[in-house]
């Protein structure tokens, strides 16, 4: 026992044990911290990533940051400007720490500069770490490159601030984009307020919308009526219970499903209908 | 000023300034020599390079990374493995600019000088190493390459600054103000990983004791001061894996005491 007044020895086999405490308890605080950051690092749901790019979750794996994609989509040489020749601002970005996107993987904004969808798809092409998977641009049978089948979002119409939907005529976005007829079709209706005018309502096809923004790019109205989302925010999901009866492929849909996997119970069903009609709502 | 007392200086701020512009006119004006940034970049449009934590991290995410980032990470290591040592800290890093500009500043302003009781760990690098691994697994994205400054000042000069510009302000400051060599010399895992890869390679500094008059110049100036351990006492080769080879202690020794030399393992 060390005596009072004296100080408590240190041995070198107790100095090494607590040498050994102090690194691993400094070790798992930085790493706390550190792990917790990345997580706050990570994107704002409604980035838009460049094209072929993999689920979010997966790119942000792989992607280096190295910024190939977007040196190659400011370089391609229809990035031109016509009149100084120097290249123009270009579609693909590398985030900044203010961008809220995840600092240093590229994403693009439609309203600046949306995706002109080349042939060759340079930006896909040269990504070393295949965080842009060159298979998804990619037709099986042919083996060609085909940006026809790029995803990198959605385009949803606000059709209360979509001029067309007042009755103005505005074909803008439908003439913007290039997969017109296909991905964005003219809905005509007819204009029962004045009786003798058409409404052209822009419509987005989900199947063939590729996300390139050409559209938001395009919109006349102040703050675009037609916008880009990812995928995952725009689509909703029906689930199984939903099927398409008239539709063959969508009884597929359902066909391989797992009997244990359906339940038909749930917070909501628990409740008898009597209860909706017979009790105030609760909150 | 002599130019002997400079050379190696005056070569590597070249050296370093240059990668910075290839890069930048890579990305402004499609130039082909060399594109990218140094997480990752193609040589000559054709050779690709890149950075072997970054790989490491990605790797440790679970996720199998493309070819050309693999073949990359190789040939940087082989390089720096067998011929360069560390040298990627003092010929490549554009942080290294920042913190000899801030140690520059340390001697100059004699803040040396002044007792201080701040003392930090040399192998915290090698634990930042490790942990970088670790959170990278637990987090799912490369955890260094989201907080490293060497990435944000690269980028920053390819493809536009923004607010992370502050963390290079802040590590100036660290290495001004709080640690002599803070952040190359003890923190930055990149520079832990470049002291294990280059830890064998040929090309050395050595010292030769005879010539030596103890003036201590060479130490003054070592961001590593640990490895010139012999200086003065025993002729031999700087082995230890932290030196960065920036050849420093070359310039300022007046004596011949100091040189580049290839290491030959065989005397030993
Ligand atoms: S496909 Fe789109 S993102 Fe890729 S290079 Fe062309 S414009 Fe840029
Ligand atoms: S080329 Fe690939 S790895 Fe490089 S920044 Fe773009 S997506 Fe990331
Ligand atoms: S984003 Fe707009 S322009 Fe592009 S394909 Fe979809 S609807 Fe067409
Ligand atoms: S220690 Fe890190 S920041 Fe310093 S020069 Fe080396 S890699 Fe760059």
């Amino acid at each position: 026992m060390a005596k009072k007044g004296k100080k408590v020895e240190i041995t070198s086999r107790r100095r090494f044990f607590t040498d050994i405490a102090y690194s691993a308890g400094l070790a798992t605080m930085g790493g706390l911290l550190w792990a917790g950051y990345t997580q706050k690092a990570k994107s704002s749901p409604l980035t838009l990533r460049p094209p072929a790019a993999l689920e979010e979750k997966d790119f942000l794996k792989l992607c280096i940051k190295c910024g190939l994609c977007a040196e190659a989509c400011h370089n391609r040489p229809s990035n031109i400007d016509r009149d100084t020749g120097k290249p123009k601002k270009s579609t693909l970005k590398m985030a900044k720490a203010e961008d809220n996107v995840t600092i240093g993987t590229p994403f693009f904004t439609p309203r600046d500069v949306p995706c002109y969808m080349c042939d060759d798809i340079p930006c896909v092409t040269v990504c070393p770490s295949e965080a842009l998977d060159i298979t998804k641009v990619t037709n099986k049978k042919t083996g060609e490159l085909d940006f026809k089948m790029m995803d990198m979002g959605l385009a949803v119409v606000d059709s209360n601030s979509c001029i067309a939907f007042w009755g103005i005529q505005c074909d803008a976005c439908y003439r913007a984009c290039p997969l017109m007829d296909k991905a964005i079709k003219l809905e005509y209706d007819r204009n029962e307020r004045t009786g003798k005018h058409a409404f052209l309502k822009p419509v987005v096809s989900m199947y063939d919308c590729t996300g390139c923004g050409m559209c938001e790019n395009a919109c006349v109205t102040e703050k675009a009526a037609i916008f880009v989302l990812p995928r995952e925010i725009a689509l909703g999901r029906p689930g199984d219970h939903y099927v398409k009866g008239w539709d063959k492929k969508d009884q597929q849909r359902v066909a391989n499903r797992v009997d244990k996997d359906i339940t038909t119970h749930d917070k909501r069903s628990a409740k008898k209908p009597e209860d909706y009609l017979n009790r105030e709502l609760e909150y | 000023m002599k130019w002997s007392n400079i050379k190696y200086l005056v070569f590597r701020r070249f050296v370093q300034i240059s990668f910075l512009f290839l890069y930048a006119m890579g990305n402004y004006y499609g130039w082909k020599l060399l594109q990218g940034d140094l997480s990752s970049s193609i040589l000559f449009g054709k050779i690709p390079l890149s950075d072997p934590l970054a790989t490491l991290q990605i790797l440790s995410t679970g996720a199998l990374v493309g070819a050309n980032v693999l073949v990359g990470a190789m040939i940087i290591s082989l390089f720096y493995g067998i011929i360069g040592g560390r040298a990627f800290c003092s010929w490549v890093c554009p942080v290294n600019m920042v913190t000899d500009l801030a140690a520059w500043l340390r001697r100059k302003l004699l803040i040396d000088k002044i007792e201080r009781k701040i003392w930090i760990s040399r192998n915290i690098r090698y634990y930042m190493l490790v942990l970088a691994l670790i959170v990278s697994a637990i987090s799912g994205m490369a955890a260094f390459e989201v907080i490293s400054p060497i990435t944000i000042l690269n980028r920053g000069v390819v493809f536009g600054f923004g607010m992370g510009g502050g963390l290079l302000i802040a590590i100036f400051l660290f290495d001004l103000f709080v640690v002599k060599n803070g952040w190359c010399g003890h923190i930055c895992p990149l520079g832990g990983m470049h002291s294990l890869i280059g830890k064998y390679s040929i090309i050395r500094v050595s010292h030769n004791s005879d010539n030596c008059t103890l003036c201590m110049k060479c130490k003054d100036v070592c961001p590593e001061v640990e490895v010139l351990g012999m200086i003065g006492k025993r002729s031999e080769f700087v082995s230890r894996k932290e030196c960065t080879n920036c050849g420093r202690c070359v310039d300022v020794c007046d004596d011949d005491a100091l040189n580049f030399h290839l290491r030959k393992f065989l005397e030993k």
